[in-house]
């Protein structure tokens, strides 16, 4: 009717409010998802209570520390993987994604709203841990210690959300938390999350460094001063790989169905 | 921009092809503004694919598709079109003002949300979870969610699967309005009687092309034409060249002649066969008259050495 302003506000149209809400609601979605936000956000913070705390307390006198760092990355783990393989596998069975697609979403909204949403989450975990650290296990560190602990558990959601995503590419939506957690539960065990290496079976402990959550753990360790001692460079160089190699493949992937 | 005044949106000589089936075989669409195109066509017909075609989420082996002079690919383009599919899976677990909020977002000038409720249906509505509303309830909410952009082509996949007479009417009422607005809309539907009610024209597809093409009027026009069975030996070879007969076939004993106007033609045939029995002559409704279309060109696909 009035093209004039049709095209002027065609023009001014910012899709700002898009991407702002399009992570505001994914956040909302999941974490009104019992099945996933329940898990994801408490389990690090009772297995941290249980091992870290209340066994943590007698023997093992570093354990509160050396827990503090890897629950973190257990928590940005199963938040990454899940939030991005079970998510992408539902979205795509449902046909979310096809529907997405149709509509003038703002290019990657889908995406970075995932990643805003697995970023706060692992946040939320962080800050759980730390508390719990702080008050309950007596965990005494320099404000830059915390802060760096916080910064490597939210970018840590990076290799894992493309690993995830890529999973979510391939597999259906039903099949999807079993093969989620056939990949997340035993690398997290094998990367000494849970347990030191050195109280692995020597074979496991020496093949820990192929695991991509090993170097985000040694990273986490580092910080408290746990770590293996290889160089930072190293583990960091891993993780940007395997976030870059599976986000080319998945997004090769996603755009073969399309 | 130009362009948009004459067509919205077409499809020209449109193919694809997955794996072994041509889904799309040469097909073209026009879509005006102001104007509602029905797709009619049995499942398998190749509507989802024109429809995937022309929301981009597909590219065409062959043709062009354009929506509004530009590639579907383009957001510029997508924004002045609104879309429901048969399935969205939208999530379960947000509101009904949340996922009307986001979808509104995407558009640079969207509608108010009064106007959405008022429009789909929605009264009452805005405060629950998608995931608890009724089958019909979240295909009211998916109207909301294709007209909420204020769009100039509204592309519906079966809108009216799942719902009740009471919310069909008001979707309905809702359509003529916007097309009376100068809205261009297409439309599947497997309710022959929606198209009817609602359409300006009608494409009938089968095997990816478009069969038959026109105005409702035209289309029960084509198919109102007479089908005359009889029992009698007379060649259906030799029948097919009378005049006012489009197709002769024989089926066993049976005899089957579609015609224009029975009446030259069953004089003629009485007079051929002076032992000709079980005469019968009717004329097909809309439905039946699809019917007879869609099946008349699978036969005359099938009959063919190969299909193209």
């Amino acid at each position: 009717m009035n093209t004039t302003s049709d095209h002027r506000d065609a023009l001014a149209y910012s899709p700002v409010r898009a991407y702002v809400l399009e992570a505001r609601y994914e956040f909302l979605r999941l974490l009104r998802s019992p099945s996933f936000s329940v898990p994801t956000l408490l389990f690090p913070a009772l297995f941290y209570l249980l091992f870290g705390v209340l066994l943590g307390s007698r023997g093992h006198g570093g354990a509160s520390h050396y827990l503090l760092a890897t629950y973190g990355v257990f928590g940005v783990m199963g938040v990454s993987l899940f939030g991005f393989g079970v998510s992408v596998a539902l979205d795509r069975e449902r046909g979310l994604l096809t529907w997405k697609r149709a509509l003038p979403m703002p290019t990657g909204a889908y995406l970075l709203a995932k990643m805003a949403m697995a970023m706060i989450f692992s946040a939320i975990i962080s800050l759980l841990l730390a508390t719990i650290a702080f008050t309950a296990a007596g965990v005494h560190l320099a404000a830059s210690q915390w802060a760096l602990l916080w910064l490597i558990n939210v970018l840590g959601v990076l290799p894992f959300a493309a690993l995830g995503l890529w999973l979510g590419s391939l597999i259906g939506g039903q099949g999807a938390p079993a093969v989620v957690n056939l990949v997340y539960l035993p690398m997290a065990f094998l990367s000494g999350l849970w347990l030191p290496l050195s109280l692995l079976p020597d074979a496991l402990a020496r093949v820990a460094p192929i695991w991509p959550s090993y170097h985000l753990a040694q990273l986490a360790l580092r910080v408290v001063g746990k770590d293996d001692g290889q160089p930072v460079l190293l583990h960091v160089a891993v993780l940007a790989g395997v976030a870059l190699i599976f986000a080319v493949l998945a997004a090769r992937r996603l755009a073969r169905r399309s | 921009m130009q362009t948009s005044m004459a067509t919205v949106a077409h499809l020209q000589g449109v193919r694809k092809r997955y794996g072994a089936v041509q889904a799309l075989d040469g097909l073209d669409l026009a879509l005006a503004p102001g104007q509602l195109l029905a797709l009619l066509g049995p499942n398998g017909a190749g509507k989802t694919t024109a429809i995937q075609l022309l929301l981009g989420l597909q590219t065409p082996d062959a043709g062009q598709v354009e929506l509004f002079g530009r590639s579907p690919h383009e957001l510029a383009a997508r924004r002045g079109m609104g879309v429901m599919l048969q399935s969205a899976g939208i999530a379960d677990n947000l509101r009904v003002e949340e996922l009307l909020a986001l979808t509104r977002s995407y558009y640079p000038q969207p509608r108010s949300v009064a106007d959405c409720v008022a429009m789909a249906g929605l009264q009452g509505l805005l405060d629950r979870r998608y995931g608890k509303l009724s089958g019909g309830q979240q295909r009211r909410v998916q109207f909301a969610l294709a007209i909420c952009g204020r769009p100039r082509l509204l592309v519906l996949d079966e809108p009216t699967t799942g719902l009740d007479i009471e919310a069909r009417q008001i979707l309905w009422a809702t359509l003529r309005e916007l097309v009376a607005e100068g809205v261009a809309v297409l439309l599947t539907t497997h309710y022959l009687e929606e198209a009817e009610a609602l359409a300006d024209r009608v494409c009938v597809i089968l095997a990816g092309r478009c069969i038959a093409e026109g105005s409702v009027a035209q289309i029960r026009a084509h198919v109102a034409q007479r089908r005359v069975r009889c029992l009698s030996a007379l060649s259906a070879e030799v029948i097919a060249q009378w005049p006012q007969v489009r197709q002769a076939r024989r089926d066993g004993a049976r005899l089957e002649i579609v015609v224009d106007e029975a009446e030259d033609v069953v004089r003629r045939l009485l007079a051929e066969d002076a032992a000709l029995s079980e005469l019968e002559v009717t004329r097909a409704g809309l439905a039946d008259a699809f019917l007879a279309l869609t099946q008349d060109a699978d036969a005359a696909a099938r009959s063919l050495p190969e299909a193209a």
